[in-house]
């Protein structure tokens, strides 16, 4: 297991681009949209990290920007990372699909454009998921059920 | 019949078909349609379609406190609903930086262990009738009361029980329940034995569960499968080792691995598992130190803006919040990454190629909860 400084190194070397959050609870790389999958990539080969697994892939509307936030571990060496990438672009988001790398994220990916309406590129089958005849997307801030006002 | 069916008939033995089974199937114990593509009667492919029962239990946390997020936890994985309170718990003590007494920590993992019991002994009795075993519906329902009893005794309910609350439990124990318990260790320990006498050694249960739905480790990874299944293929996943909360680390247990990767191999996991579970109550039932049963709390709970990640192992692989805090009293995103998800995807899978009456196996050896699926 490799501490947190450790890491910031490798991923420093990995790619120059990142930035690093201070005071998190773990820790979190910042790359910009276009690099991230020449990260994860890395990140997943490299025999000094070994980021093997994904726990977990969602996005945050923060108003301003989306940003999508992967939960990466590692099941050889047990450390975490949460890599993070900032989409400006609110009206036509998009990102690359990690599903080359992890089968898993597939269906989170699917979840996310459900969700937030977020577009991925190489995406194998990017359909609605949970709601096959949906309109709108509901977790964005800016959503208004006109059917069922519910305002607090 | 006319010839012209005969035809249809013997020509769908050479052509691919698609059936849908559910939303309203029987075996998928939930709402959850399987669009399987078949040729004859082996499967090509399937493509899971979900959501019918998604309520946007995400967006809701949006507009809501964190003690009344708690009772949406419930509503997930409804057969570990007490394990999903606790994450939530967990989240908010963290980020709020609050010690809970020792006393809390020992009764939220016996309650984890009692409810992961219940859990696996559900998932058996539906296993068993899965393939075709109505036996061991009874007998394992007839074990599960006894724990539902002791939680309805000391919560109030049996299934959706928001007994744990941020900083503790919402009250004290029945002064019952160690006596209870304990006497439902002592009868499930003689209990036990009979689940492998009824299904274990089983020629046809065999037949039916070795060698199917082969997961390989890389497989489980990859996927994100937990859990027992996970651990079915020899991923090593269990958070209560890896990330010890509760009171976890001052028990001994050992963490049930098993490499053969099908059906049975699943299938033993958690038989094993709810020995593991009777050792680790056996171990703290006694010991639950005196003390109050909840930190001072204050009357509204604010997280500090930033974000908070927690894992928990439930009866089903593991369960992840992630919270993101703007420093208002409900929280600005809130995303549940829930093990019943990732388990679902990888039955495409593990399926291709099994016969259909397989896939009623295959399902059942994943243990899967709809509601936690889609939130």
């Amino acid at each position: 297991m490799l501490n947190r400084e450790e890491l910031k190194k490798i991923i420093g070397s990995l790619e120059p681009d990142a930035t690093f959050s201070e005071g998190t609870q773990l820790l979190e790389v910042t790359v910009p949209a276009e690099k991230l999958y020449a990260l994860a990539e890395k990140l997943k080969s490299d025999s000094r990290t070994t980021f093997d697994y994904m726990i977990n892939h969602t996005a945050i509307d923060f108003v301003k920007n989306f940003t999508v936030v992967y939960h990466l571990e590692s099941t050889e060496m047990r450390h975490l990372v949460v890599l993070k990438s900032i989409l400006e672009d609110k009206d036509n988001a998009k990102v690359d699909s990690l599903s080359a790398l992890y089968p898993a994220v597939e269906y989170f990916e699917r979840e996310v454009f459900d969700l937030f309406g977020i577009q991925y590129n190489n995406h194998p089958y990017l359909k609605r998921f949970f709601m096959e005849d949906g309109a709108g997307f509901p977790l964005r801030k800016d959503y208004r059920d006109e059917v069922n006002i519910i305002e607090r | 019949m006319s010839e012209e069916i005969i035809k249809d008939v013997i020509i769908g033995e050479n052509e691919e078909y698609i059936v849908n089974m559910g939303p309203q199937h029987p075996s998928t114990h939930g709402v959850l349609r399987l669009e399987v593509c078949l040729k004859g009667e082996t499967v090509k492919y399937l493509i899971p379609h979900i959501g019918y029962i998604h309520r946007g239990i995400e967006k809701m946390t949006e507009a809501l406190t964190y003690p009344q997020i708690i009772h949406l936890t419930d509503r997930m994985d409804y057969l570990s609903a007490h394990i999903n309170n606790e994450a939530v718990c967990l989240v908010v003590e963290d980020a709020m930086q609050i010690e809970v007494p020792e006393r809390v920590k020992y009764i939220r993992t016996i309650l984890d262990e009692l409810n992961r019991l219940a859990s696996h002994q559900l998932w058996w009795s539906a296993f068993g009738m899965d393939l075709g075993a109505l036996t061991t519906f009874f007998y394992g329902l007839r074990d599960r009361e006894y724990i539902l009893d002791i939680f309805e005794e000391s919560f109030g309910s049996r299934l959706l029980h928001s007994f744990v609350m941020p900083g503790g439990l919402m009250h004290d124990i029945h002064p019952n329940f160690q006596k209870r318990t304990k006497e439902f260790i002592t009868y499930f320990r003689k209990k036990l034995p009979e689940y492998d006498q009824l299904l274990t050694g089983n020629v046809i249960f065999h037949n039916r569960s070795k060698g199917i739905g082969y997961m390989s480790k890389e497989t489980a990874i990859g996927y994100g499968v937990t859990g027992p299944s996970g651990r079915g293929s020899g991923f090593s996943c269990d958070i209560r080792k890896i990330a010890p909360y509760g009171a976890y680390d001052k028990v001994q247990f050992n963490e049930i691995l098993e490499t053969e990767g099908d059906t049975f191999a699943r299938y033993q996991v958690r038989m094993r598992e709810m020995w593991e579970s009777l050792n680790i109550i056996e171990q703290l039932i006694d010991n639950i130190p005196e003390g109050d049963y909840t930190a001072k709390m204050k009357p509204i709970i604010k997280l500090p803006a930033g974000e908070y990640f927690r894992r928990v192992e439930t009866a089903r692989g593991e369960l992840a919040v992630y919270v993101v805090s703007d420093g208002n009293k409900s929280p600005y995103r809130m995303r549940f990454r829930t093990p019943n998800f990732s388990n679902l995807f990888v039955m495409n899978e593990i399926a291709k190629g099994c016969k259909i009456a397989d896939l009623i196996a295959i399902s059942g050896s994943l243990d899967l909860v709809i509601p936690d699926i889609d939130r």
